[in-house]
């Protein structure tokens, strides 16, 4: 039997909507001492742009494409590696295993 | 590398970015969380290495690498050295250079696919460069409000709502242009509108709705990191990118409502904003102020005192003295305790970050629900650089730009003690009627200085 597998742009759409879902899911209970962290962990998740910066560097063509890639390599870069430092930093602050009243209740 | 190889390792890189954000929403788990996060951005960033360029090295490598060792050098010591109490401004600027990089990759692409982009592509294009430069330019404002470099009053001008309105007219017919005749031109426009809207869309929100602007861009910036991975087709931004917009949108609800906002009336403040009726005339009013040995001697006979930390306590890096004080009242018998607003500093839970870098105890720091019934038998509360979180403006005067927001009843208390440094307003800029009241007493100074001289004074009593 021949199965046929989904089209290329449809498996992205799912991808795509099954994220939304995801997405919601995971935050949806968090206590409001958590919310600049997390704000700040999902900032440099979203630094990961820099995988489609060097692939845009790589297949540059012109010095123009070449540079605007470079230039997003270094923001991307710096999206990404200073946003987990900064959220590493505040979040050694709680390190003393503070009792925090409001807990999501999902505590691994 | 195989593409399948590849799309399964960039599976399992998104699966961390899952964890990571699932860890990040509980206290126990959020700092292991946040390494699982890195952790997955480091192995997306090492695989595409070694798939891009079918195998090879990639072209123009060694430039890619000393960009990205530049990128470290200027973004590692930036989020080591800054201060704790500048922190939200620093994640507002890391957000906006991640939209900016957005923007760019999605330009890159475009003028390498030429005429050869199908409109899904070009319209996806559109999408990032709008989002990604509306997210770069909004943020730079964010950023500019937060380190008060301009005023974090709500910049409303002549005719600024149509201004905005024909702006995002123009954003959107540009967009179109794009996708009806492409070329590089259009694109242009297009871009260059899309910051000039950022721009105008930031700058009529008050300073105390920053934090959810932020929020919401950085959730703008997640969503246009998809739609670049729609462009490239790289599941793994896809996937990266709408989990941030995703959570990112949930997050931007969760703070409006633990401010008491409504997130229409933040985003939509441009059109809605009206320039706020001056209250000038409360200016001349008397106070009364007092000296650190009046403030000793409230404190002193005091059974229960409520202790409500403030921005201008961080700034002063009053952290440490306020619990010399804490001690020495509570040496004496007195219960003490910390009233600590959802968003007291800039953030939510900007001041539990702060407190903890102070080690104040953290069973002393109680949040907002638990300690208003608790006023009523308390017998001081001592405001230490805090003023819109306690301004009784939020319950009397519809209107004003905070009102709606919950806040500490400490006006219930037997005598209220504030350390301000001047009568100037609080961030959001509204006049606080509390202070006038004949059982506040004011002491000014910075906040540090005025806590010295207090802990000496009580320690003479």
């Amino acid at each position: 039997m021949v199965i046929e597998v989904m089209s290329n742009e449809i498996a992205l759409l799912a991808i795509f909507l099954l994220s939304i879902f995801v997405g919601f899911e995971v935050v949806s209970k968090v206590s409001t001492t958590l919310h600049t962290p997390l704000m700040s962990g999902a900032n440099a998740i979203h630094g990961v742009i820099l995988v489609g910066a060097i692939v845009v560097a790589d297949h540059a063509k012109t010095n123009l494409e070449l540079g605007l890639a470079l230039a997003a390599v270094i923001l991307a870069t710096i999206n990404m590696v200073g946003g987990f430092v900064v959220t590493d930093r505040m979040l050694q602050m709680f390190k003393g295993k503070p009792k925090v009243k409001k807990d999501s209740g999902d505590s691994k | 590398m195989s593409r399948n190889l590849y799309d399964l390792i960039g599976l399992a890189a998104g699966i961390c970015f899952i964890l990571a954000l699932k860890g990040l929403s509980s206290p126990k788990s959020a700092r292991r969380g946040n390494l699982i996060g890195a952790l997955g951005a480091t192995i997306a960033t090492v695989i595409v290495f070694f798939y891009a360029n079918g195998g090879k090295a990639l072209n123009n490598q060694i430039l890619i690498l000393a960009a990205i060792a530049f990128g470290v050098l200027v973004g590692v010591p930036a989020a080591r050295k800054v201060q704790m109490t500048q922190m939200p401004q620093l994640v507002a600027l890391f957000n906006g250079v991640g939209g900016g990089a957005a923007a760019l990759v999605a330009i890159v692409e475009y003028l390498k696919l030429g005429d050869g982009a199908t409109t899904a592509e070009v319209i996806a294009t559109v999408f990032t460069v709008i989002v990604g430069c509306v997210s770069f330019s909004g943020s730079i404002i964010t950023f500019l409000k937060l380190q008060e470099l301009m005023t974090t009053r709500p910049v409303i001008f002549p005719f600024g709502r149509q201004l905005i309105a024909l702006t995002l007219i123009g954003v959107l017919a540009s967009g179109g242009w794009v996708i009806s005749s492409g070329g590089s031109t259009p694109l242009l426009v297009n871009g260059i509108l899309s910051l000039l809207f950022g721009v105008l869309f930031v700058l009529p929100v008050g300073g105390a709705d920053v934090p959810i602007v932020i929020s919401l861009l950085n959730a703008f910036t997640g969503l246009t990191v998809a739609a670049s991975g729609y462009v490239l087709q790289t599941t793994l931004l896809i996937v990266a990118g709408t989990l941030v917009g995703a959570s990112g949108t949930i997050l931007t609800r969760l703070m409006a409502e633990a401010m008491g906002r409504s997130l229409f009336g933040t985003l939509f403040g441009a059109f809605t904003a009206k320039a706020q009726a001056s209250t000038g005339a409360v200016d001349a009013r008397p106070v009364k102020s007092g000296s650190p040995d009046d403030v000793a001697i409230l404190l002193n006979y005091a059974q229960r005192v409520v202790i409500v930390p403030g921005f201008g306590l961080a700034v002063a890096q009053a952290q440490h003295t306020v619990r010399e004080l804490a001690d020495l009242l509570a040496s004496k018998g007195i219960e003490v305790a910390y009233g600590i607003h959802p968003v007291a500093g800039r953030m939510p839970g900007h001041m539990n970050v702060l407190l903890a870098e102070a080690n104040v105890p953290y069973e002393q720091l109680v949040e907002m629900e638990e300690i208003n019934p608790t006023f009523p038998q308390t017998d001081v509360v001592l405001v230490v650089g805090a003023n819109d979180v306690v301004n009784p403006a939020a319950k009397t005067t519809p209107g004003c730009p905070i009102y709606g927001m919950p806040i500490l009843d400490v006006a219930l208390a037997g005598n209220v003690i504030f350390l301000k440094r001047s009568m100037r307003p609080g961030f959001a800029g509204i006049e606080n009627e509390l202070l006038y009241e004949a059982k506040t007493t004011l002491l000014f100074g910075d906040a540090k200085d005025s806590l010295t001289k207090v802990v000496s004074a009580l320690k003479a009593l």
